[in-house]
């Protein structure tokens, strides 16, 4: 399970798997102290909550000199429709790609769930390698194949189907294409690794009373894998909004995304507290969508395990 | 299932074969496209290339020619082989601290320390930038690996609980009931159960490290030059068609590093 949510995914499934009586836990061995967390602890707060905070303080300031403290980058933000449009675009290319890897990403699964076993490995390893390979990589392959010159336009130009090169690189759309596959992978793990936990029994059981394949589909299978399916959401989600070189290249300079936005502010016009500004009201936009999806999912749990 | 197949069934096969092949073809293709592309002997990216020759790979090793490439590409797998080393050790540690406990600590690290995972690191990049200029430290190598533990640690910390959760804890108790110290027994009993969990999160790590943008885009400068930042302004300003010859190295040396630990530690299934 690639989910940061799936700690608890994860403990639903053990709590499943576990006899409900006389569970040993009262005491952890001796080697698992409690002090072992301690440095990594002390490394986040060090090294990733201080710098939060001070990413916080920074935004308070009114000047790029860092004087004065108070709302005024926030109000800044808040009184240009400019702004709203670049967080109102990101979160859509969001919404967007999510939507477009979960259509892809469920049939995938399901077929992944019918995949003979000796021919899954295979399935995984073809799931795994674009994970694994560098996002650059996988941007630079969606450049080729969506160029002037690229894979689609000669394809279709010989198909006939055109007769002049259709503009695909720096569209909205071939950006939420890329995207759906640069992030498919993050649909797919937590997806399958709730699918392929699934009883089969339950399946043969829906067929047996009579229900079609797309009644136990969406009747049986779907609602089961719910929590799977949130997870992959809120994991392509939080990663296409922040995807900045795809974004970039992809996109292209014309579509202005919260990313690029805020790298543009901080490195190129040394604009500190509005960078950080831009930080801040991206960091609270994906965590309260990553909120609002972690509600739901407990909730698909709840109806799932009773 | 003796059951005729009737125009539903029919339709749910179809529809779900064709999702599936789409699915698949948009899985694969852009792999086979950069590796088809690196072989090209043109300066552009038409696709299918006009004619094919190894000049692109010849110009990617020309030690004078691509010599700030093979730089960054240095850089990158130091940092990403320290900030794995660093991140296999407190991520360990911490994974045993924090597996089989369900109190509101275990809980609160358990959310802290997987964040990397979903808030945007890229205000994190922006953050540790601030940090550390604000403590006045001069952007180098090691404060790119500080930068790099926090976003790879998470993957470490999860391959290693769900190793530690299927742990027989019988076998804790029967080598502590046998005199075991605590220490022996993680050497002699813990550590050989859950490495590969923590083989597996370390491999996820460092593919991770290599491949940040996020964090490296702050903190990399012109001493400090990392492999994904390099080729990003390889294609973000002109375009430099050896990007096509680099990909073609990390998609082959990826797909061998993934076969490998496949057979070592059973990647693909760990990582489901």
């Amino acid at each position: 399970m690639p989910a940061g949510s799936s700690a608890s995914t994860r403990r639903s499934a053990n709590s499943e798997g576990d006899p409900p009586i006389a569970t040993p836990r009262a005491r952890a061995p001796r080697e698992r102290e409690g002090w072992l967390a301690l440095p990594l602890a002390l490394y986040f707060c060090l090294f990733f909550l201080a710098p939060l905070v001070l990413l916080a303080g920074i935004s308070l300031r009114v000047t790029p000199q860092l004087e004065g403290v108070g709302l005024a980058q926030y109000a800044r933000f808040a009184g240009d429709p400019f702004n709203w449009s670049v967080l109102w675009q990101t979160l859509l290319i969001g919404v967007k790609t999510v939507a477009l890897t979960a259509c892809i990403g469920i049939p995938l699964g399901l077929l992944f769930m019918e995949t003979a076993r000796r021919l899954q490995p295979i399935l995984l390893f073809v799931i795994v390698l674009p994970l694994l390979t560098s996002v650059v990589v996988r941007t630079f392959a969606w450049m080729v194949i969506l160029g002037r010159e690229g894979l689609v336009n000669n394809a279709l130009t010989a198909l006939g189907v055109i007769s002049t090169p259709l503009r695909l690189l720096h569209t909205e759309l071939g950006l939420v294409v890329s995207l759906s596959q640069i992030e498919m992978p993050l649909m797919l793990l937590p997806l399958i690794s709730v699918m392929s936990r699934l009883d089969p029994n339950l399946k043969d059981a829906s067929a047996a009373l009579g229900a079609g394949r797309w009644r136990t589909l969406f009747r049986v299978t779907l609602p089961l894998s719910l929590p799977g399916l949130l997870a992959g959401c809120l994991l392509v989600f939080a990663s296409s909004v922040t995807a900045f070189v795809s974004q970039t290249i992809i996109g292209g300079g014309r579509m202005v995304l919260m990313p690029f936005y805020l790298w543009q502010q901080a490195t190129t016009l040394f604009n500190w507290p509005f960078a950080a500004t831009i930080g801040m009201v991206l960091l609270g936009a994906v965590l309260s969508v990553v909120t609002t999806l972690n509600a739901l999912g407990r909730r698909s749990r709840a109806l799932v395990h009773g | 299932m003796a059951r005729q197949t009737t125009a539903g069934d029919l339709s749910y096969r179809v529809v779900l074969g064709l999702l599936s092949a789409v699915a698949l073809l948009i899985l694969i293709t852009p792999v086979v496209v950069v590796i088809i592309t690196s072989f090209t002997d043109s300066r552009s990216l038409r696709f299918p290339p006009p004619a094919y020759s190894l000049r692109w790979y010849s110009a990617l090793f020309d030690p004078v020619q691509s010599a700030q490439i093979h730089t960054a590409a240095w850089n990158s797998l130091v940092i990403a082989v320290a900030a794995t080393a660093i991140s296999v050790v407190l991520g360990t540690a911490a994974a045993l601290a924090i597996s089989g406990r369900r109190t509101w600590w275990t809980q609160t690290l358990d959310a802290v320390f997987m964040s990397p995972l979903i808030l945007p690191t890229l205000a994190f990049g922006l953050a540790a930038l601030m940090f550390f200029s604000t403590l006045r430290l001069r952007l180098s190598l090691p404060l790119m690996i500080v930068g790099h533990v926090a976003v790879v640690v998470p993957f470490i910390l999860r391959t290693t609980i769900a190793s530690l959760s299927q742990l027989d804890r019988g076998l804790l108790d029967t080598s502590s009931s046998l005199g075991a110290s605590g220490i022996y027994t993680f050497w002699r009993v813990t550590l050989p159960a859950i490495r590969p969990g923590i083989l597996a999160g370390a491999f996820i790590a460092f593919m991770a490290s290599l491949d940040n943008v996020s964090v490296s885009l702050f903190l990399a400068g012109p001493e400090n030059d990392v492999l994904p930042i390099r080729m990003w302004g390889m294609l973000e300003s002109q375009l430099d068609v050896r990007t096509a010859a680099v990909s073609g190295v990390l998609i082959f040396t990826t797909a061998i590093l993934v076969v490998v630990m496949d057979r070592i530690v059973g990647l693909t299934r760990r990582i489901s």
